[in-house]
Order: structure tokens, then C-alpha cells, then sequence
């Protein structure tokens, strides 16, 4: 937070968050991958641990869960970072979603509905798996991984409320054990 | 439509907007849950088979999937007030309290304690989306392509993204049309079968 990015910058990141707004086929979370390769990679916004501790900041709050976003453009560059974030990755699914819904209401039984929902299926199921290994393998380490392992059995075969686990993980977090 | 005797509407965009809050406020992790117990069981705003509609096209498009159903359903009470209203209850006050959340990260993250405690949450939240994936990795048995086929195109997808690192747009663009045109031909035989009549309810 020393140096606030270029104008220039917040444009390149707002367009690129437009792009990934219609891609972003599962929710948010599913571009999170290509998030990373942004704003850590190529242009070293933010670091890998900023870019995880968004995703924990939003999921130990309530509401949607896109909302990391905000907090990712807000770590790499304040409100301006956060503006560009947040309205460039809803804007274009909200006004589409806005459009189809009257459009796809009386449409539903049509085959290219019906396919192009099957074809993705799998393949949102399968990014929101590379989510969780891309968060995981850029930290290393054994305690790390078995944390990440036993939350995602927890939510798997429990209805133990998220909000414990998110918990559990900041004392074992504080202990010092991860 | 069995029990839309039972169903009841909103009384306006504003108490669109108030329900929309205290749904999204409950949703730790996710609102999705919460939202089919608020709108189908207390609010008795849309039926089961109407949520589940709702919420299949709200994943087909791309965007947050509980945000596109907030969206949707405001617009089929009060149009594009409704939408705004149901949306914006859905977002305003959540991204308040983050916002807050990340402000005091950003002064505390180099306390130690701070940065141990989201270190720890991280962990979790990776194996949060990975049991959600698991959790959700059932219905493909009810898709028209078949459990086999899915998970190839699962399979794919998670070498090609995860371990090779390729942009998502080209594995969408390619991946993506290979698998619509295969779930095409298999969705074809069963619809046909199937076809509903031509007359318009509106």
C-alpha cells in the first residue's frame, strides 16, 4: 500500500475483469485461477498471500461470495482497485443475466439450452476443484494441506456450519501450527 | 405449481430489498442454502421446481449464480425495479462488512497473531471450494452425456488449467465447445422423445 498503481493499471484491470465477468460460468470463484495469473503474476499486484487471505476474508463474512473480488482489488490498490475489481466482474453477467431471463423463461425446453447447460456442468464441478489446488499448492507445506483436507471432507459429509471451520482454521492459524 | 395457492409476492421492491439483506446476512460460505430455505419455506415467494428452474439458468449464465437468481427474481415481481432492489439487498450491506474486514487487514495484516489467524483461514477456505466441488460432483449422474464423459471432461479440464496453467478463455472456448457439442447429441435422442407442446402459457 506504499505505491497506488497507474490509472492505466485500474483500466487494464477493469477490462480484463469485464472479460472474465462472461466467463465466469459457476460463479466468481471459477475465474479465481485466471484472477491469480493477473493481478500475481503478470502484473504483481498482489502477492500469493494477499490473494488467499481475500478469499478467507470473504468467506468468513456473510453474503455472496463473489465479494472477494472487492477485497482483492482493495488490497492491491484501495477503493479505486476495488471499484474496478467489483464493477468489472458484475457488470457484464448482471446485465446479461438481466437479458436472458426473460429471453430463456419461455425457452427452456430447447435443445441448445438443454445442451449447452450439460456440456458445462462438468466443467464448472472440475474449476472449482482447481480453485482449492491452486490455493493449496502455492503454500506449501504438510500442516497446511491437512487443514485444507479435512475442511473439504467437513463441508463434503457435515452440515457443520462453514463459519467453525473458517473459525477452527484462524486458532490453529494463531497456534502457529500451519 | 401444486401449491401456488400457498405462494405469496413481496409487497414491494423495498421489502424485496430488506428480505434480499437478511438472506445474504445469514449466508456465511454462501448464501445458496439460505436462499432456497428463505425464498421457497418463509417467504413462500417461488415454489421448489420455480427455484430450481431459476437456479439452472442462473448457473448456465455466467456471474455469481445466487447474485443472477436475486436478479431474476425481482424482475418477475416488479421488472427492473424488482431486479435492482432484490440485487441490491443481495450485495449493499455484505460488501459493507467486508469492506471492513479488509481495511482492518490491511492495517493489522503485519501483527503476527492477524496474519496467522487469515494464514490458517486460507487453508480452509481452499478446502471449502474443494468440498463444495465434491458435494456437487453427484448430479452429474443425472447428465445426459453420462457419468463417463464427465469426467473425462472434468479430468481434462483440471490438467489443463491446474497443472499446465492454460488461460481459462481457450479451454472454455475449446474444452467448452467440444463438450456442448457432445451433451448436444445426447440431450437430442432424449428430448425429441420428449417434446413438450408448442402452446404458449403466458
Amino acid at each position: 500500500m506504499t505505491l497506488s498503481p497507474e490509472v492505466s493499471t485500474w483500466l487494464t484491470v477493469f477490462g480484463h475483469f469485464l472479460v472474465l465477468s462472461l466467463l465466469a460460468v459457476g460463479g466468481a470463484i471459477s475465474v479465481a485461477p485466471e484472477m491469480h495469473r493477473l493481478m500475481v503474476g503478470q502484473l504483481g499486484l498482489l502477492t500469493d498471500a494477499q490473494f488467499n487471505a481475500s478469499i478467507a476474508i470473504a468467506q468468513s463474512a456473510p453474503g455472496p461470495n463473489v465479494l472477494f473480488v472487492a477485497v482483492m482489488g482493495y488490497q492491491a490498490g484501495g477503493w479505486m482497485g476495488a471499484a474496478a475489481t467489483l464493477l468489472g466482474i458484475m457488470l457484464p453477467s448482471t446485465t446479461l443475466a438481466y437479458a436472458a431471463a426473460r429471453w430463456g423463461h419461455a425457452r427452456q425446453h430447447w435443445r441448445g439450452v438443454q445442451a449447452f447447460k450439460a456440456g458445462l456442468t462438468p466443467i464448472t464441478i472440475a474449476l472449482l476443484l482447481v480453485t482449492g489446488w491452486i490455493l493449496s499448492i502455492d503454500t506449501p507445506g504438510v500442516a497446511h494441506f491437512v487443514v485444507t483436507a479435512a475442511a473439504a471432507l467437513l463441508v463434503w459429509r457435515t452440515r457443520i456450519h462453514m463459519l467453525w471451520m473458517i473459525v477452527a482454521g484462524a486458532v490453529v492459524g494463531v497456534l502457529g501450527w500451519v | 405449481m401444486t401449491d401456488s395457492a400457498a405462494l405469496r409476492r413481496p409487497a414491494s421492491p423495498s421489502d424485496l430489498f430488506l428480505s434480499f439483506t437478511w438472506l445474504a446476512l445469514q449466508g456465511f460460505g454462501g448464501v445458496l442454502a439460505v436462499a432456497q430455505r428463505v425464498l421457497c419455506e418463509d417467504k413462500r415467494w417461488v415454489t421448489k421446481e420455480d427455484f430450481l428452474e431459476l437456479l439452472a439458468v442462473g448457473q448456465v449464465l455466467p456471474g455469481p449464480n445466487v447474485c443472477n437468481l436475486a436478479l431474476m427474481i425481482g424482475d418477475r415481481f416488479f421488472g427492473w425495479r424488482g431486479a435492482f432492489a432484490a440485487l441490491g439487498g443481495m450485495m449493499t450491506v455484505p460488501l459493507l462488512i467486508v469492506m471492513a474486514l479488509a481495511v482492518l487487514y490491511v492495517k493489522f495484516a503485519a501483527n503476527p497473531v492477524v496474519a496467522g489467524a487469515l494464514h490458517g483461514m486460507g487453508a480452509v477456505a481452499a478446502g471449502l471450494i474443494i468440498g463444495t466441488a465434491f458435494k456437487l460432483a453427484p448430479a452429474l449422474r443425472r447428465n445426459p452425456m453420462g457419468l463417463p464423459l464427465c469426467v473425462a471432461f472434468g479430468a481434462a479440464t483440471f490438467v489443463l488449467v491446474a497443472l499446465l496453467r492454460y488461460p481459462l478463455v481457450w479451454v472454455l472456448l475449446s474444452l467448452g465447445t467440444v463438450a456442448c457439442a457432445a451433451a448436444w447429441l445426447r440431450v437430442r435422442t432424449k428430448v425429441v422423445a420428449e417434446e413438450p407442446p408448442s402452446a404458449d402459457m403466458s
